[in-house]
């Protein structure tokens, strides 16, 4: 496939960008629930599960994702942004797209090396295998820790990146968020700003 | 008694009554048997639930206790009282444990007891029987039935293998299905000494 820089995402980046970041959305609100002390223990048993289900789902599309990003695409830095600034978006782009994967492969090695050997039945469909990890109450507590710290990491780093992302769009009047929105919708966008005086 | 005497005495017992047929223990006549037992605590009260793509929890009930008469004439209205206490329940996992107890399934703080009464008792082979009775869990009674085999027979005592299934559902503890099973198992072996 040719690495030509293109100046917008193509459709297949945009999709996986929308639905993993729905996907962490909810999944941080639901890990955040889930673990309360108070709540009640058979809603958390099964809200453990629909975690496990929707984070293994996070974790396809994120490999996907990661993949498709570091060998396909490639876009022009934005017009008007300085070589630091598009330094610090680009990290902070491969920072993200890496979290994406880690955490929920975090989450995935808390459920390999619980002894409680909960099997991850994903969507109620097909059963996710543990890896092939020693079990252990320690590793648990460790790999917890693990996926709680990346995981309210991601949480701060998402922000930074969308109040990067909206600053463009309201003060910089730039296209870096239009460009990961589908065609249509960006032309509709900058003719409504083109009809402003 | 050795193993060989044991086969001889079923040997003899089913060659003097046919209908008797091949048991693993000496079959005692009914009228020798019968009489009240005590469930004893060297009774073992083991279960299994089953999960997906294999294994699945296993453990028992350390505290119970019961009675039983067994009816010389008339096996078939044979009584068997039966009581836990789902506060004893141990897996091996003080995780699953403390699960089991809260509400989410056996809820022991509202409910102290398990109980389970006999209504019929069919005999269903030699050796063997299958009683019906109503268990009692969480509020919620239900009609089950075990499956009772005679392990062992003394002067005093007498032991069965009773198993059974039991659906979770019907006593409002199906937490965790489908992962894990609706059913479980149950695999007990109840000695009874006489009163
Ligand atoms: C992008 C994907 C994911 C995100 C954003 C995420 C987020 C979270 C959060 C915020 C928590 C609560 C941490 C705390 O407050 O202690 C949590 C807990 C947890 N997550 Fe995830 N998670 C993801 C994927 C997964 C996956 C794929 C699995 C397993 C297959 C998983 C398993 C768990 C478990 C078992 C806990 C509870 C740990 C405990 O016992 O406290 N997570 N997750």
């Amino acid at each position: 496939m040719p690495r030509s820089a293109a100046d917008r995402y193509d459709l297949l980046t945009i999709i996986l960008h929308w639905l993993i970041a729905a996907l962490i959305a909810g999944l941080l609100v639901l890990g955040f629930v889930m673990t309360r002390s108070s709540i009640d223990p058979a809603l958390s048993f099964s809200l453990f599960q629909w975690h496990k289900s929707f984070g293994m789902l996070a974790l396809l599309l994120a490999a996907v994702r990661l993949l498709h990003s570091w060998l396909v695409v490639r876009v022009k830095p934005t017009d008007g942004m300085g070589h630091a600034e598009h330094l610090a978006a680009r990290s902070m782009h491969h920072v993200l797209l890496l979290l994406a994967v880690a955490v929920p492969l975090a989450g995935w090695l808390i459920a390999s090396v619980s002894p409680l050997e909960i099997p991850t039945f994903a969507f109620n469909t097909i059963v996710i295998p543990h890896l092939p990890v020693p079990k252990s109450d320690a590793a648990e507590a460790w790999w917890t820790t693990v996926h709680a710290v990346l995981a309210y990491s991601t949480l701060a780093l998402v922000l930074l990146h969308s109040l990067a992302a909206l600053h463009h769009h309201y003060h910089r009047h730039d296209g870096v968020l239009a460009r990961m929105f589908p065609r249509r919708h960006r032309s509709a966008e900058t003719s409504i700003r083109e009809l402003k005086p | 008694m050795t193993q060989k005497s044991v086969l001889l005495a079923t040997l003899l017992l089913s060659a003097a009554f046919p209908a008797v047929g091949r048991s693993a223990v000496e079959v005692p006549s009914l009228s020798a048997a019968a009489g009240r037992y005590a469930i004893t605590p060297k009774s073992n009260i083991g279960f299994a639930v089953d999960q997906v793509g294999g294994g699945g929890i296993k453990g028992r009930f350390g505290k119970f206790s019961g009675t039983f008469n067994l009816k010389a004439g008339d096996l078939a209205h044979s009584i068997v009282n039966f009581e836990l206490q789902p506060e004893s329940v141990s897996t091996g996992q003080d995780r699953v444990d403390a699960f089991l107890r809260s509400g989410a399934v056996f809820d022991t703080s509202h409910f102290e007891k398990i109980t389970f009464r006999s209504e019929r008792v069919e005999q269903t082979g030699p050796d063997s029987a299958h009683v019906s009775g109503t268990l009692t869990a969480k509020g919620h009674s239900s009609p089950e039935s075990f499956d009772v085999k005679l392990t062992s027979f003394g002067d005093r005592s007498i032991a069965f293998n009773v198993s059974g299934k039991i659906f979770r559902s019907r006593y409002s503890m199906d937490v965790g299905t489908p992962i894990y099973s609706n059913v479980v198992q149950f695999d007990m072996m109840i000695e009874g000494q006489r009163d």
